[in-house]
Formats: C-alpha cells, structure tokens, sequence
C-alpha cells in the first residue's frame, strides 16, 4: 500500500478491512472509504464514462462523484451506480465496475471514443432515420443494450425499511462550522433542534483542518449533552417541500455487511421544522481543458481530503490548477505529507497565497493555465503555458488537481423556491431572499472559510431559535477570524485549445457541445441542457453546471446570471425506493378489510377473493368439487333458488342517519321519496350525481321518525358518506341532521330462499315472521340467540328472502344458530359468485351496470323517480345527451346456443362484420334457473332491439355468439317470489 | 438543412461547425392571419399542419418562455390509442399513425418506440372492464391484445404476478403504443414549421386577447399587440387563464402531476407497463433511466411541484408491481400543470368567440396527441369547424350531457 | 406537504385531507334551470392565484374546512368552518 500515507487520517490502522473491487483483493482500514482504499491501493481506473466509454478516475471525496461508480455487493443486496467516495469499507465489500465488457482495462464500447467526432450532442436526432423500419428493428435495440450505467438486482430485496415523523422548532442540515455553530446556538436558546449531516463523521470542512479538530470535537460533545438535540449522521436531507416540510434519509446500516436482525436497512423521515438552517457548504468545480478527464486528475479539495482524512495519497507527484487561493490549502497539505509539488499554475497574475506558497519553496506560475493533460488511462504529462499561449512547459505528474471555485450547495435553498443570485465575489450563485422559514449560513451562502463560516451559524442559529420563540445569546467561543490576506478569484471556466474538454464526465458533455447547442438554436439553458444531456446525469452537474452554464453566457454574449442554471429539483442525491415506500410491501400494500366472520369462511372451506380492500368468499368448494369452479357456484345458486342459502354481506356500507331533518334530507339525496316511508319500513333508494348520472343505490330503512339505517353498495361506502357530509356541511348547514358510518359496527347476512322464513322462524324471538306482520321490505328488532339482531324483509337474489343485521360481536352466534336452523333444509352458505349469478338472473343491477356512466333511465329505473321535490342531480338528468331515448338502455340476453358464454367486455354489433358497436356486456353468467348462460347489457335502441337478434363480438378472444335480446329480468319478472 | 447519417458524418470531418440554427428566432410581424398562443408540442404540431396541409404560413407562434418546456418537456413520454370510447380512440388512433410517420415527415429523429402498453389488470371486474375497451379497439381496426400471465412472465419477467396483496391476473396489450422522445417532438416540429415560413417567437407572454365585438382582432403581448384573424390558444395548463382574457370561463381545473426518472440502469423493462391496482405506470428510456409516475397530488395548483404524500403512494404501488425497484435509486422529481376536465376528456373546439379556437382540456394524456391534436387543431382553424375526429371535443358537451367520462369518475378532476 | 390547520383539530398534514376544489361555486335554487346547475358542476375560475376551497378532513373530524390557498406559491391565508365567510388577501 505505497501510496498510503505513514502517518495521519482519521482511519483506525488497527483495524484492518478486506475488500474487493472488479474481483481483485485489497486491504484498507475501518474509516475508509472505498474510494481512498483503493486511492490507497495506487488504484487509478475505476470506471468507463457513458457515451464514448473513457477511461475515468476518482474525482471528487464525496456522494457527487460522477465517474467512480459502481455495483455494490452481489445478489439480492446488489446496487447499481454506487459512487466510491460515498461508500464506508466495511470487512468482506466487493464492488464492481461498470459500463464495461469486458474488462475496465479493456473495454470494446471505447471504439466509441474514436467515433466521437460522429457522436456530437444530439447526434441522434438527425440519423437513425433511414431506411424506416430500422429504428425500431436495430437502432432503437442496439443503443437501450448499450444504455444505463450499472446492473439493478432482480432479486427481492431482503432488508426493510422504516418510516419516522419528527418535528422540530430548527432543523439544521449540515454539521461543518456553520451547522454545528447553529445547532449549539439554536439548542443552547431551548430550542428542540435535528441536525442532519450527510457524511459518517460531523464536521464538514473542519475534518480537513487539524487545527480546529479540538473546537470540533468540543462541539460534539456539547451538543451531546443537550437532551432537546438530536444529531443524525449519514442521514440526506434530500429534498424541501411546503410548508417547512422536508425529507430526509437515514442510511442506518449500508456501512455494515448486512443490516443487523431486526434493523431497517434506511429511514425515511419526514421532519416538520418551524425553522431551517441551510449550512449545506459548497461543491468544488472542475475547470474545462483538454484530457481534463483523464484518470489523475482529480478536484483539488477532493485530494486535500484523502490526503487529510484518510491519508491516501492519490499521486506521488501533482499539478495543481487553480483559480482561487482555497485550493493552496491541497498544495500545503502535500508538502506536509511528502507529495511533491512539481508546480502551482494560478491563472491570476498576482495571489497572495501565491506569494505565500513561494516563500514555502513551491513553484507558482502566475497568469498561467493547463493547456493539456498526456497518458490515456492515467496522468503522465501536463502541458502549462502562459496565458496568452506561449510555449508549453511540461511536467512529467501523476496527479493533477484543478479548482475553478466553489459553488455553494444551495439545492434546498432553491427548492424552498428562494430564489438565486449572482455573486461577483466567488462567481457563483448564492441564495437570495427566503420564501420559506430558512436562511444559509457559511459556505452555502457563499461565505468561505471556518471563522466566518461558524460565526454566520451561530448568528442564524440563534435567529433561527428566536423565531421559533426562544430567547437566544451565543455563549460559546469560536474560532479566531483568519487575519492573513486573500485575493478574491477569478472567474475562469475553459483553457481555450485543441481537445476534449469535458464539462460533464458521466455524460461525456464537451464545451464544443454546448457551442454547438447555441450554433443550431438551443441557446436556453434548458434547451442545451436537454439538447447536451448536461447536468443530467447522477450528480445533475453539481462539479460542471455552472461551468457549462458560463460558456454558453460566454457563447451567447451574455452574463452568467442571465443565462441562469436548471432549475434545482429533489433530490439532492438519489434516494431509493425501498425508502420511501417503507413497509408498505408485499401484502401490505394496501390494508386488507376483514368481516368479523371472516375465520368462519376460512374455517369451512371459502375460497377467499379481493372485492376492492376486502377479503370475501368466492365460493366455499366442497371435497368432490375441488377443480371445479362451477359446481360450487352453481350448487350455492340452485340452494337459494330451491331451499335456503345464507350470505356474509357485512360490506355493505352502513350509515346511521338522525334529526328533525333526516327525512327531509334523504329525499334529497336519493331520487325517490323517504320521508313518506313509515317506521318499520324499508326501501330500495337511487343516488345520482348532481350530474345526473346514477351514483349509488341501497336499502334504507325508518327505524324512527328521526332515525334512519341506510345502505350503501360496498365499493362505495366511503365515497357515499363524503357526498352526504359535503352536501349536509356546506350546501345545506341549516339542517338538523347528523349521521356517522356505522358499516363496521354491524355484521350482515342474507338468508334467502323459499325455505328462508322457514328457518329463520326456528330462531328469531319477540317477532312473528308471518307475511302480513314482516310484510315484504318490512324491518323490526329482534333477538337471535340472546343476540340483538335487526331483521330486515329485503331481496337482492329475487327469492323470499330476510336480512340479519347484528353488532359485529355477534356475527358467528348469529350465523351458526342460523346454520343450525336451516340444517333440516340444506341450507348453504353461497358466496360472491353465486351471489353474483342470482342477481345477473333477475336482473338487479350492481357495479358492472352502474359504471359511473348511466343514468336511472338507461337502467329502466324512472319509476323511482320523484315527480316533485328537489334532489341532487335532478336537473343535469335532463339535458339532451342524458334523456336522449336512443342512449344504451339494460336488457337481457340469451346466447342463441345456450352453451355458449356471451362474455363480459363483448360488444353487440348487427352482423358480424359490423364495425359499429351498438352497446356492451355488462354481467355474464350460467342460469340455474334456465340452465345456460344469460348476461345482461347496455344497448342503443333498446326498443327496437327487444326480441331481436344479434351479435356479441369478442374479438379479443376471436368470438362471435348469437344472442336474443330479452328482458333483463330473467327470473321472476313479477316478482311474486318475494311476496310470498 | 436536411439531417441524416451522411451530413452528420461529413460534419463530423469538419467539427460540426456547419450546422445552421434548427429554427429562426422570429421576430413579431404587425399581424399575421394565424396566432397560435403556446409553444409547446401541440402550438407547433398545428402551426406545422397549418403550412403543410392547408397552405396557411402566414402564422406564428407565440410562447412565453423557450418552446417546448411546459408539459411537452415533463410528460413520461408514453404514445398510444388505446381508449374505450370510438370518440376518443378514433382521435387517439390517428394521432398514433401521424407519430408512425413523424420522423420522415419532420426529417427529425424523435425517438419513437412501439415497443408495447401493457396495462395489467387485478380481478374478474377490471378483465371485464379492459376487454370492454379491447375489444371497443378492435371493433374500430386497432390492435389490442389480451395476455395471461404466461404470457406476461415471458415479456416483463420482473413483474411480480403473484402479487401478496393483488395478484395480476393478466393484461391488455396495445403493441404498437410505446414512447417518443418529447423534447425532439417540440424541437422536430418547431424546425419543421420554421422551415415552411412559420415565426415562432419565444420569450413573449400573451397579456390580453383584443376582441372587436365577439370577433378576436389580436393579441396583447410583452412586446407589443400582434393582430391575428384566428387565433389558436394551445396552452395547456393554462387554458383557464387565456380564456379568461377572451372572456371566457371553462370547466377546466389546473392540477399539478409529478414525475420522476430514477439513475440510469441497464435494461430492466421493456414495455410501458401501468399498474392496475394503484395508480403507477413505467418505461424505461434509452439512456436507461426509469421514467415513472402515478397520479394527481389532488389540489389545484399551478405550483408545477408536488408534495411527500404523492410520492409514498405512487413509489408504493410501484413497489407492489415490481420489488425489485427497491434498491433502484430515484435521481429527480418534478411536476407540470395539467389542463384537468370534468371529464378526463379534452378540448379541440370553436369557442363561442369568432375566431378563437381551443385545443386544451389534456388532463396528463396530451402528449400522445401531440401530431393529432395539431392536425386537428389547424384543420378546424383552417375550415371554422371541426374534423370527425374532433368534433366530439367540444365545450358544450357539458352542457349537452355528452360526457367522454371514460372512467365515471364524474366531474371531480381531483379523482382523475 | 401542506400544513392544514383544522379549526377542530389543529394543525394536520395534507394527507389527512380530501380535496373538494372549489369552494365559492353556490348550488343554484332548485328552480334555476340547466345553465345554472352547469356552471355549479362544470365552469370553474380556476385562478393562478388564492383559491377559496374545501379539504376535507376525512381522517379526522370528517368535517369540510374552508381554505384560503395560493395555487402557486401554495401558501395558506386563512381557514375556517365551512359556514365562515373567508376572502382571499387583497394582494
């Protein structure tokens, strides 16, 4: 390990890691990074960049790393697109490299690098064209092969993650000088503070910088011992929503092998803060020259933190470009570690650090750039020269760190949708005046340098503290202002020469990219970002943004603040999605509604279905029957047509309607009148719409004069109780009428057949069942079994039939006494399908008619119509598309051939050529009545039709079935049955 | 200037230096007999229809920002003409034989791929629900398929079919729908309309619409008052607010919808896939990164940004459709202003304004109309009334009762 | 996420709301005819500015809040009870 340094960094030399990369072993050090392990290793290639597949090296010390990526871990833990920099060594890590076959060393797509001259921005909009087909049959394929950077698993992630809720009166983000001043500032006022910093360790900047360590390590502890702050490493704020909301994620175990038993692998938090502190920093930004891709050339302020933190040395021998007196900081920490520094190319003819670095023996060439980097897949010549481009000075390096200044982080500053401005003094933007509740301290507001950085956080943080309502004073020292001279930079973004000069590594985006995007027209910055693919890769150009967004203010003749950036958007860095989504996986997904008898169906033999959230029976199958799936249903149909059957209808909504008003209020609710029902009565009511179009349907019936139970369809139980509740709130508040869901409280069963009174007689006590006392939709209270139970007269399946509503903690004494009683007359449970079958053969209508597209009339449902009274969507039923008479109306049919399906989802056409489809099947079904299958359907002159004869088209299925257009009642049209 | 394989490889011999500005940077004439207001995919697609079909060129486009960069440049880019009802599926089908075409006639790449929609469905009632619309397609001479889970395993292997909360019972198949490169599609059609004597000038925000008597005169702007005999408002997002200027009032909602890309992976699905059991649909672009997104936030909003909420519902439903997205990364979010209706159905109409025509109401379908709705557009701009396949698109259907409502979700755009 | 302060409840997440647009459309009288009931349901103002509007607090009080909302910047005003008379600022 020759380029680890002897003594330094942060690292733990007693703990030694083993880790591969791209199959190779190496050893690095707990502390590590995997980039300075392998910085430490003198390993220089690390990746293939996206179009021309260059050779690429590390470049930066952190998570906006564009080139060193890679797949981390194998199997199911596997992730693409990892940058080195950003992930913790930890024992037995293997990685590998991406965007390369077969090998990093040796990489067939870096043919494409000699074709680069072909492949300009945009090359791909103006080829690829001919001959037609070949887009889509060879183009199109060969570069999707080619596309994406690393391999996702495909395996089921094993680790879970968890979801956390915080609010807090200041959030800081950040723990360099800055973050830690405010936090201590803010936590020292009483405020209840977070702060979230990114990294493993706190510190930011000041882990660079020994001279402060024991400031730092002294505020560590001090805000450890304040029990109103909580301190979260490696946790991103990635993005800054509304209302002082923002989202953070909490990598709780990537820095080990694998989450411990019972950990979340990350944490998603959404932290609701009354005030924010923005101490985010800046990023360093790289300067456009030609080969300034090359492996070896690295960010200035990047080498200075592998040399400092981890004591890796990524060169023997540097170049240092700069722009800026920051970057002298990377050229002093050499010295001190015994990298030599061959020179120092400061494109300012005159720095005070310059001076500086003299007089410690380095050599400075003043008013000078890098003309050109030589070595292909690692750094061996630079090329210096005057400004003015006289002959080239060449020095033989192996590392070559460039600074073109620093931009600061000002992502969630902009995201609050402050906006940003122009600073001359550090050529960069910085954030102007807050939208939201936040400020930026140090760094992110432009402010370089410790001193001035922890001052400015502990000024905001106390700021911060007071307008949440606490008292603040800062009482803890600081570090000494820096006293000695600085030349402020120069802006400068591109050595003007022949060559590459990338501006976007990942994306291989050239400064002649964004010349060309201006020469044909994309001269927005949006335009060339898009035309470019500038910024748009993994790190959205947080090194090259505003040095691509120079040359083209440079190429249109314009300053950079008018030529602006891409706009900022979450996320600051990417976020998984096994994060966001939490436990919410696999099953529970969604919530799973379960009857209070759902254990009975499980007990005998239900095969459970999905009807929205809710777990029903389908059928319950019987031993000779498994296989089968129509003998059940058909068994449970013919049960409740010939004897009894009992149904689990608990689903059903159920609202509890009182007040003076209640009746006044449902006749304007439904389409037919209410207030004329008597107590003890039931009736079927019709919802619309205010638009008319038919919305619900139910049985509601008067338990008082002021008290009403009303029923809701399943699927729209909650939909329902909202449209009351917008209604009684907001459009008629003058009403005396209250009403809460009680769908969950009660527990349903139908029992229906010609057997039904018969059984239910056997066990129902303090009511006579007999037709004329619970005459047909009649309703009272009773006891089952010593169970309170409410028995309703009503009829979904067209047979005699009764409803048995009880409190849910009732349902299965009720069903098994119920059961009990009809045993002597077969009585079945029946399920959905069978329950489904009965209605389709009387013609009921249910979902699959309701639609949200019919009205009552195309239902054949006007005589529930009122003539007067107002209701909600009486008069939109009344414009012309709506009454027209030729709208599709429900009918029956019966296939011509009765053993053929006339499917659901078929259309009716005349004769089978026709391309004009007349109406569809709504419910299809085999009749026990009948036998063969019946549906019903929507049809287009339904009159004219009836007794006709015509086609139901599937042609996705390639089927054709004759079928009769009939009446949808097929059973019972009279309805004697449920008179009995 | 003509663009091929040839040209790109002779100026690449000599540094591109020779490529000439892919439209002119207009400036505004006194009058011209055409205004369209809105410079995105569907402004330029009727200013283009305008020149080639009718022979109209003395049109411009107005837009106030750079073109193309409204809901034309954060759509997720899916193309197809699968709807339920022949109203809008005759639209929808021939817009999809324009894009078939589109990059021959606009000598302009845009990328499109009819690499497939599957649309998977949950249960028996949603099967019935998309074989109605399948077959509905079929009917009308436009491909649809139905596939089983078979068929699904073979063609997108990391859908989870057995589903643990709503397994996937099978799914609707449009194989000819697939995806198209937006921003070419803005830029493809700007040259193209450039190219027949079409001004498009960007940077100038309509300010007021100047009518004399019920008849439009012309356009206020930031630079300056534009006289037009017809003007087209093509704006999207923004109907409401012309319309205002006219005037007018329109039963039109703007509400944000997010999108999202996540990092560029190596191929991970083919097709555009939507989830049936929450709302979610994905595909994958040919630089690698997953384009996705879900639905609305569910408030009005112009805001073109959404909230936390939005973004659990709509990574959970794509969770449920493929796990293996888990440790995916997600790389940027952002929004757009959508044009909702009260029917989820759009405007290509007159307006009870002399000269004034609209093409909105796109609710977050607009961009697979794109060369329809600017045919259509320019051919009822051209001829004072609509086509057949857009005469259904009017704003007195609410009035009339005659509700494209495909999903009976009824007048509340916020469910759509 | 919008921060919702309920007149009931407080101040709650946007989540627990259920939007029910907007809230200065009138039912017309019963007999004012189709035009009027058109308008009710279908024309909207649809400003790009402060909204007057109902979140439903669905998983909460269930009662509709009125709200004063800025459909752009997506600052809140004001709220109140559904019967309080709210008005956008004068800016």
């Amino acid at each position: 390990m020759s380029h680890r340094l002897a003594s330094g960094g942060r690292i733990d030399r007693a703990k030694r890691l083993q880790f591969q990369f791209d199959g190779r072993s190496f050893t690095g050090h707990a502390g590590d990074t995997l980039a300075s392990a392998l910085i430490a290793n003198g390993v220089r290639l690390v990746g293939r960049s996206f179009k021309y597949h260059r050779p690429r090296g590390i470049l930066t010390a952190g998570a906006e790393e564009p080139n060193a990526l890679v797949g981390l871990r194998d199997g199911a833990r596997r992730e693409a697109n990892m940058p080195m920099p950003a992930i913790e060594l930890f024992d037995g890590l293997t990685a590998q490299s991406q965007n390369r076959w077969p090998s990093l060393d040796f990489d067939v797509l870096s043919i494409n690098a000699k074709l680069a001259r072909f492949m300009p921005a945009g090359f791909y909009y103006k080829t690829f064209m001919w001959p037609a087909s070949f887009w889509e049959k060879f183009y199109e394929p060969m570069i999707r092969r080619a596309a994406g950077l690393g391999e996702a698993s495909r395996d089921p992630d094993p680790d879970h993650y968890d979801a956390v809720h915080a609010h807090c009166d200041v959030l800081v983000v950040g723990s360099g000088a800055a973050g830690l001043s405010a936090a201590r500032a803010a936590g020292e006022a009483g405020a209840r503070v977070i702060l979230c910093e990114q990294d493993f360790e706190l510190g930011g900047g000041l882990l660079l910088d020994p001279r402060h360590e024991a400031w730092r390590a002294d505020m560590i502890a001090a805000l450890g011992a304040m029990p109103e702050v909580t301190i979260m490493p490696r946790s991103t704020v990635f993005g800054y929503y509304d209302h002082n909301v923002l989202g953070v994620i909490e990598r709780v175990a990537d820095h080990l092998p694998t989450p411990p038993q019972h950990v979340a692998r990350q944490r998603y938090w959404t932290i609701r803060a009354r005030e924010v502190v923005l101490a985010t920093g800046a990023y360093e930004r790289l300067i456009a020259f030609p080969e300034n891709d090359t492996p070896g050339v690295m960010l200035a302020g990047a080498a200075l933190s592998y040399v400092r933190r981890f004591a890796a040395a990524p060169g023997r021998r540097a170049v240092l470009f700069t722009n800026n007196d920051e970057a002298y900081d990377t050229a002093f920490a050499f010295l001190e570690s015994g990298i030599d520094v061959a020179a120092i190319v400061d494109v300012r003819p005159v720095s005070a650090r310059a001076e500086t670095a003299r007089l410690r023996g380095l050599n400075v060439l003043s008013g000078s750039v890098v003309a050109g980097v030589s070595g292909g897949k690692s750094v061996e010549r630079v090329s210096v020269t005057k400004r003015n481009g006289s002959a080239p000075d060449i020095f033989s390096v192996d590392l070559l760190c460039m600074s073109g200044g620093h931009n600061p982080a000002i992502h969630l500053a902009s995201q609050s949708q402050a906006k940003m401005e122009w600073s001359d003094a550090i050529a960069s933007f910085v954030p102007g005046a807050s939208k939201q509740r936040e400020n930026s301290a140090g760094a992110a507001r432009g402010s370089f340098g410790i001193p001035i950085a922890a001052r400015e956080g502990a000024a905001t943080g106390a700021a911060a503290a007071t307008a949440a309502g606490f008292g603040a004073a800062v009482g803890f020292t600081l570090p000494d202002a820096e006293t000695s001279p600085r030349t402020p930079i120069e802006a400068f973004w591109e050595v003007k020469a022949e060559g590459k000069s990338f501006i976007d590594f990942q994306n291989d985006v050239t400064g002649d990219d964004i010349r060309l995007a201006h020469r044909e027209g994309y001269s927005h910055i949006e335009h060339a970002k898009r035309y470019t693919t500038h910024t748009m890769a993994t790190d959205q150009g947080k090194s090259g943004g505003l040095v691509g967004a120079a040359l083209l203010a440079e190429a249109r003749g314009e300053t950079i603040p008018a030529v602006g950036v891409p706009t900022y958007r979450p996320f600051v860095t990417p976020i998984t999605y096994g994060a966001i989504v939490g436990h919410a996986v696999g099953a529970d997904f969604n919530p799973i509604r379960r009857t209070a008898l759902h254990d009975w169906h499980l007990r005998n033999g239900a095969t459970m279905m999905e009807a929205g959230l809710w777990m029903r029976p389908a059928f319950y199958a019987q031993a000779h029957e498994k296989g089968d799936i129509w003998a059940p249903i058909l068994r449970e149909a013919k049960a409740v047509r010939q004897a009894v059957g009992i149904c689990d209808v608990s689903t059903l909504g159920k609202i509890d309607v009182q007040g003076r008003d209640a009746a006044m209020f449902l006749d304007r609710l439904y389409t037919n009148t209410f207030s004329t029902l008597a107590v003890g009565k039931a009736r079927y009511g019709l919802m619309l719409r205010e638009d008319g179009i038919v919305f619900d349907d139910g049985t509601t019936s008067r338990i008082a004069d002021d008290r009403f139970f009303m029923t809701t369809t399943t699927g729209n139980a909650a939909r329902v109780l909202e449209h009351m509740e917008f209604y009684a709130q907001t459009i008629w508040p003058e009403l005396d009428v209250q009403f809460c869901t009680i769908s969950d409280q009660w527990a349903g069963m139908s029992i229906a057949g010609p057997q039904s009174r018969k059984t239910i007689e056997k066990i129902v006590q303090g009511l006579d069942l007999g037709n004329e006392a619970v005459p047909f939709m009649g309703v009272a209270d009773a006891t089952v079994a010593n169970c309170p139970v409410r028995v309703f007269r009503i009829s979904f399946s067209g047979e005699l039939a009764y409803e048995i509503a009880t409190p849910a903690g009732y349902a299965e004494p009720v069903w098994e006494a119920v059961l009990a009683a009809g045993k002597e007359f077969g009585i079945t449970p029946y399920g959905l399908e069978a329950l489904g079958l009965l209605r389709i053969e009387k013609g009921h209508v249910a979902g699959p008619e309701l639609g949200g597209h019919t009205t009552a009339r195309d239902l054949g449902l006007e005589r529930m119509i009122k003539k007067r009274g107002d209701y909600i969507g009486r008069v939109l039923a009344e414009r012309p598309g709506l009454a027209d008479p030729d709208r599709p109306r429900l009918v029956g049919l019966r296939p011509v051939d009765s053993s053929k399906p006339a499917r659901a989802g078929g259309h009716l056409i005349e004769t089978p050529g026709s391309s004009q489809s007349l109406g569809w099947v709504t419910s299809s079904n085999q009749s026990v009545e009948l036998g063969g299958w019946i549906a019903l359907a929507m049809l287009s002159r339904a009159e004219h039709w009836m007794g006709k004869r015509l086609y139901a088209a599937f042609p996705l299925r390639k089927e054709m079935v004759e079928v009769e257009v009939t009446h949808p009642h097929h059973v019972d049209h009279e309805n004697v049955r449920v008179r009995t | 200037m003509r663009y091929s394989g040839l040209k790109l490889f002779l100026q690449g011999l000599s540094g591109h230096r020779g490529w000439t500005q892919a439209w002119r940077k207009a400036t505004p004439k006194d009058s011209y007999d055409v205004v369209i207001v809105g410079g995105g995919g569907h402004g330029l697609a009727a200013a283009y229809y305008l020149a080639k079909e009718h022979g109209i060129t003395n049109v411009a486009v107005i837009e106030k920002g750079p073109i193309g960069l409204g809901n034309t440049g954060r759509n997720t880019t899916i193309v197809r003409s699968n709807y339920m009802f022949p109203q809008n599926h005759h639209f929808y089908e021939w817009s999809l034989k324009l894009w078939e075409g589109l990059e021959q006639d606009l000598n302009f790449n845009v990328m499109m791929s009819q690499r497939g929609v599957i649309n998977l469905f949950h249960s028996d009632a949603q099967r019935q629900s998309f074989s109605r619309r399948g077959n509905s397609m079929m009917l009308s001479g436009i491909d649809a398929e139905l596939l089983d889970r078979d068929q699904l395993r073979a063609m997108a292997p990391l859908l989870d079919l057995d589903n643990a909360r709503f397994p996937i019972m099978g799914a609707l198949l449009q194989r000819r729908g697939g995806t198209a490169r937006h921003d070419a599609v803005a830029w493809g059609f700007a040259r193209a309309a450039d190219q027949r004597g079409v001004d498009i000038i960007e940077h100038c925000e309509v300010t007021g619409i100047r009518r004399e008597g019920n008849r439009v005169v012309g356009v206020e702007t930031t630079k300056g008052f534009i006289g037009a005999k017809k003007i087209g408002l093509a704006v999207a997002g923004n109907s409401s607010r012309l319309a205002t200027m006219a005037g007018l009032r329109l039963p039109i909602e703007s509400h944000v919808l997010q999108a999202f890309v996540s990092e560029g992976i190596k191929p991970f699905i083919d097709q555009v896939v939507t989830f049936g059991a929450g709302h979610f649909y994905i595909s994958q672009s040919d630089k690698g990164g997953l384009v996705f997104g879900g639905n609305l936030d569910g408030y009005n909003s112009y805001a073109q940004r959404g909230n936390l909420p939005t973004i659990e519902h709509v990574w959970a439903a794509g969770l449920s459709m493929m796990p293996s997205l888990s440790r995916v990364r997600v790389l940027r979010q952002w929004g757009g202003v959508m044009d909702m209706t009260m029917d989820s159905s759009p405007f290509i109409c007159r307006t009870p304004i002399e000269g004034l025509y609209l093409d909105g109401g796109w609710c977050y379908g607009g961009f697979k109309a794109t060369p329809g709705a600017g045919w259509c557009h320019a051919y009822t701009i051209a001829n004072d009334a609509p086509h057949e396949r857009n005469k259904y698109f009017t704003i007195e259907r609410f009035s009339e009762g005659r509700m494209l409502d495909e999903r009976g979700v009824g007048a509340f755009p916020w469910l759509q | 996420m919008h921060q919702i302060k309920c007149p009931w409840c407080g101040i709650r997440d946007e989540a627990e709301f259920s939007y029910r647009g907007d809230a200065t459309v009138q039912r017309p009288a019963p007999d004012s005819g189709i035009d009027a009931f058109n308008d009710f349901i279908y024309t909207r103002a649809n400003p790009r500015g402060w909204h007057v509007e109902w979140w439903h607090h669905v998983a909460g009080c269930r009662q509709h809040v009125k709200v004063v909302r800025h459909t752009m910047t997506h600052e809140i005003h004001a709220t109140g009870k559904a019967t309080d008379k709210l008005e956008a600022p004068s800016s």
